[in-house]
C-alpha cells in the first residue's frame, strides 16, 4: 500500500481494490461485508430504524476521540434513542489526494474498535478521492445505520407529558469544548476530553429497567441540551430547568466561562436526555447510575403545563428564558 | 461571616422599600450578559432598574472602523486576525464572517500574541490584528507591539480601535438626571484600579460600586448601591476586592501608555469623545494598519430607525425599540447593540420572557 492516498485510489481500478483489501477489509471484516458486493444483504426484523450522518471534524483527532469514533457513535446513538438495537452501518469516505495512509489506517482502526464496542457491524462502504483543495481537512466520513426493533422491547413514544422529570445521563458540554480547545489551540491544560461514545448499552439498560418508563429520549448533539429541550416543548408544555443541578466537569465549566459560552448550547456526543414520569424518575436514575457512562446522571428539570417555553431557574430563584441557539458559536473575549 | 445570596436579596428588598426609583447603569458587556443570564432583573424590587450603558466594546466600535477592517481583510495575502466577538458585526451587507466564508484568510485568536506567532509563521504575508476593547484588552495589544518591536517582526500591524472607559462615562453622565448610580466594571477596574472611578462620586455626584461578575457579586454590589442611596451617601465602593485593588495593575497600565497615548475616539452611537481612545505613539506608528494599507475611513450609513444611540446612553431599553425582535434580531441585526452577544439588545433578546 502506498504512503499517500492518490486520485488513483478513488478510480475504481486496481489501486482502489488495493485500498479496500489492505485498509478496509482487515478492519471491518464480517460475513455481510466480506462479499464486497454492491449492496449488503442483511437479516432484518419486521421493523427497522435507519439514520445517516456526515462527519466533518477539525481537528481529525482530539482528546477522547477522533473522526472515526465519532462517525460510529454519532450514528449508533441516533439509532439507540429511537429505541432500536444498532445492527449495521455503512462507511462512506471522501478523501483528499495526498492524505497519509497511516492516518487513514488509524481512523479505520478507530471505526472498527468503536463498532465492536457498540455491537454494530460495518456491512458496506464507499470511497471517493478528490483533488487536494487545501482548504479541507483531508477526509470526510458519512455513516448510515440500520437498527432493529426487537420483539418485547419497549419503544418510547417520544412525547413528553406535564409532570415528567428531565434526566441527563452525564456531564454536559465536554465534547464541544474538547474539540474547540483542540481546534483553536486554546491551550487549556490538562486538555478537555470528549465523552464521545456509543451509548446503546446504557440506553438498553434504562429501557428495560424499569420497563416502559421512558417517554422520550434524545442525544443532544449540535445545539446542545438547550436545542433538544426547545424541540421537546409543545404548545401546552413548558420545561423548567434547574440550572444548578446540571452536571458539568469543572474544567469544562471554567472553559465555558472564560470564553463566554453557555454550556447548555455546546454539543454533546456521549450524553442522552430522557423524559420520564415523576414516579419513575428515581428508578431510571438508579438504572442509569448503574452503568459506566451514566454514573453522573442527574434530574435536571421537569415538564409543566405551559405554552412552549424552556425556563432556567437559577440557584436563588431567578428565572431566564432559554431559546433555540443560532449560528456557529464563537468565543467571546472582550 | 459570609452572607448567603438569599440574605443579599432580602437586604436589597428591605433597603429599597419606599426608596423611590433607582436606575443603575452597568457599563460592561459581561455585566449586561451576566445580569440577563442570571435573571437578576426578575428578582429585584420594581423600583430598582438596571440599564446598560456603552460597555460592550463591539457595540461602540464605529461603523467606519468596521468598514476599514473589511477593506483590509478583503485584500489578497492578508491574514486578518480578530476575536470571535467581531466576526459577525455587519457593515452594509458584509461582515468578517461573510469574507471568511467567501475564502478570505480570517483567523480567530484568543490573544493578540497569537497574531504574532501567525506573523512569524508566514513571513511572506501581512498579518493584521483587529485591536478592540477597553483597558482590559489594550495592555495585551501593547504587549503585542512590544514583542513585535523587540523581535523585529515587521509583517504585523494593528487596526486600533481601543477606547478608555472613564472619559466616556464622564461625557455621557455629566449633567444628566436619569441615571442614579453606576455599577462599575470589575475587569476594567482590575487594570486601572478602583480609584480610577473616584470621579463618579466626586465629579458626577453619583454613588457607585465596582462589581464582579457572578450573580452573588453583582447582587452584593447592587445592595451596596441601594444602601448608599438609602443613606444619601455618594461614594464609590470596591465590592470586588479579591480582584480589584485601589491602584489596579500598574504594570499593565504602564505598558499600555508606553506604546499608546490618549486620543479622540469615535464611539458608535455617541460620536467623538475627547481623549477617550488610545493611539499608537509616534515611534510605533509603523505598526498602524490604516497607514500601512493606506486605508481612508469611509463613512457607511447608520441603519435607519435604530435607537441604539439612546440605548447606549441609558435613555431607552431595547424593548422600547419598534424594531426590536421584529426585523432586528441577532440573525439580522440593524444596530450595534444587537450584533454582539454582549450588546444589551442581544442580551434582552436571548433572555427575553
Amino acid at each position: 500500500m502506498d504512503d499517500k492516498i492518490t486520485l488513483a485510489h478513488g478510480s475504481g481500478g486496481e489501486k482502489y481494490r488495493e485500498l479496500v483489501r489492505e485498509v478496509f477489509l482487515p478492519a471491518f471484516s464480517n460475513e455481510y461485508f466480506d462479499p464486497l458486493n454492491d449492496a449488503a444483504v442483511l437479516d432484518g426484523g419486521a421493523k427497522i430504524a435507519m439514520t445517516t450522518d456526515s462527519f466533518v471534524v477539525k481537528p481529525l483527532f482530539f482528546p477522547g476521540g477522533d473522526i472515526g469514533s465519532l462517525a460510529v457513535s454519532g450514528t449508533v446513538n441516533d439509532l439507540a434513542v429511537s429505541g432500536a438495537r444498532s445492527a449495521y452501518i455503512s462507511v462512506g469516505m471522501i478523501i483528499e489526494a495526498g492524505f497519509e495512509t497511516a492516518v487513514l489506517l488509524k481512523i479505520v482502526d478507530s471505526i472498527a474498535k468503536t463498532a465492536r464496542e457498540a455491537g454494530v457491524r460495518v456491512v458496506t462502504g464507499d470511497t471517493k478521492v478528490i483533488e487536494n483543495r487545501g482548504a479541507s481537512d483531508g477526509i470526510y466520513i458519512n455513516t448510515a445505520g440500520v437498527g432493529v426493533f426487537e420483539p418485547d422491547r419497549p419503544i418510547p413514544p417520544q412525547k413528553i407529558e406535564p409532570g415528567d422529570r428531565i434526566i441527563v445521563s452525564g456531564c454536559i458540554a465536554s465534547h464541544g469544548m474538547a474539540v474547540m480547545n483542540a481546534r483553536e489551540n486554546l491551550g487549556f491544560s490538562p486538555p478537555i476530553e470528549s465523552d464521545a461514545a456509543p451509548l446503546g448499552k446504557m440506553v438498553r439498560t434504562v429501557l428495560e429497567n424499569p420497563k416502559n418508563a421512558v417517554r422520550a429520549m434524545r442525544d443532544p448533539t449540535r445545539g446542545g441540551v438547550a436545542a433538544t429541550l426547545c424541540e421537546w416543548v409543545s404548545q401546552d408544555t413548558d420545561i423548567v430547568l434547574y440550572e444548578n443541578a446540571l452536571p458539568i466537569k469543572p474544567e469544562v465549566s471554567a472553559a465555558c466561562r472564560l470564553l463566554g459560552m453557555d454550556p447548555l448550547f455546546i454539543a454533546n456526543e456521549g450524553v442522552i436526555l430522557f423524559s420520564v414520569p415523576e414516579n419513575c424518575a428515581d428508578s431510571v436514575l438508579n438504572s442509569l447510575k448503574s452503568t459506566e457512562q451514566g454514573k453522573n446522571a442527574a434530574v435536571i428539570g421537569e415538564v409543566k403545563p405551559g405554552s412552549g417555553k424552556v425556563i432556567a431557574k437559577t440557584e436563588f430563584g431567578a428565572r431566564r428564558r432559554i431559546v433555540m441557539p443560532r449560528g456557529e458559536l464563537l468565543p467571546r473575549i472582550c | 461571616m459570609r452572607y448567603g445570596i438569599e440574605d443579599v436579596i432580602n437586604g436589597i428588598r428591605a433597603l429599597a422599600e419606599g426608596l423611590g426609583d433607582v436606575t443603575i447603569m452597568e457599563v460592561c458587556g459581561t455585566h449586561t450578559h451576566s445580569i440577563r443570564r442570571f435573571g437578576i432583573p426578575s428578582i429585584l424590587p420594581s423600583n430598582i432598574k438596571l440599564v446598560s450603558g456603552p460597555g460592550c466594546p463591539v457595540c461602540v466600535t464605529a461603523q467606519e472602523d468596521i468598514a476599514a477592517a473589511l477593506d483590509i481583510a478583503d485584500q489578497e495575502d492578508v491574514i486578518f486576525t480578530c476575536f470571535g466577538d467581531m466576526m459577525r458585526v455587519p457593515c452594509g451587507n458584509a461582515s468578517l464572517y461573510s469574507l471568511y466564508e467567501s475564502g478570505r484568510d480570517i483567523r480567530l485568536v484568543t490573544s493578540p500574541l497569537d497574531a504574532l506567532e501567525i506573523a512569524k509563521a508566514n513571513p511572506g504575508r501581512q498579518v493584521v490584528y483587529f485591536a478592540i476593547g477597553f483597558e482590559t484588552t489594550a495592555p495585551h495589544t501593547a504587549a503585542l507591539i512590544e514583542a513585535a518591536n523587540n523581535q523585529k517582526v515587521e509583517n504585523i500591524s494593528i487596526l486600533n480601535t481601543h477606547k478608555t472607559m472613564p472619559q466616556a462615562l464622564q461625557a455621557l453622565l455629566s449633567g444628566q438626571k436619569k441615571i442614579n448610580a453606576l455599577l462599575c466594571p470589575g475587569h476594567v477596574a482590575s487594570v486601572i484600579g478602583a480609584n480610577a472611578f473616584r470621579f463618579v462620586p466626586e465629579k458626577l455626584n453619583l454613588p457607585a460600586a465596582v462589581s464582579g461578575f457572578e450573580a452573588y457579586e453583582i447582587l452584593a454590589a447592587v445592595l451596596k448601591i441601594i444602601e448608599l442611596c438609602r443613606y444619601n451617601r455618594v461614594d464609590c465602593v470596591n465590592m470586588y476586592p479579591g480582584v480589584v485593588t485601589a491602584d489596579g495593575n500598574r504594570r499593565a497600565v504602564e505598558l499600555m501608555y508606553r506604546f499608546m497615548e490618549p486620543a479622540d475616539a469615535v464611539w458608535r452611537g455617541l460620536g467623538i469623545i475627547k481623549k477617550s481612545g488610545l493611539k499608537l505613539r509616534r515611534e510605533y506608528a509603523r505598526f498602524d494598519a490604516l497607514a500601512r494599507f493606506e486605508i481612508t475611513h469611509r463613512k457607511p450609513e447608520e441603519p435607519k430607525g435604530c435607537i441604539c444611540a439612546r440605548i447606549l446612553r441609558g435613555d431607552k431599553t431595547p424593548d422600547e425599540c419598534a424594531r426590536f425582535g421584529k426585523d432586528c434580531t441577532p440573525d439580522t441585526p440593524f444596530g450595534p447593540c444587537m450584533v454582539s452577544s454582549e450588546g444589551s439588545c442581544a442580551a434582552y433578546y436571548q433572555y427575553r420572557d
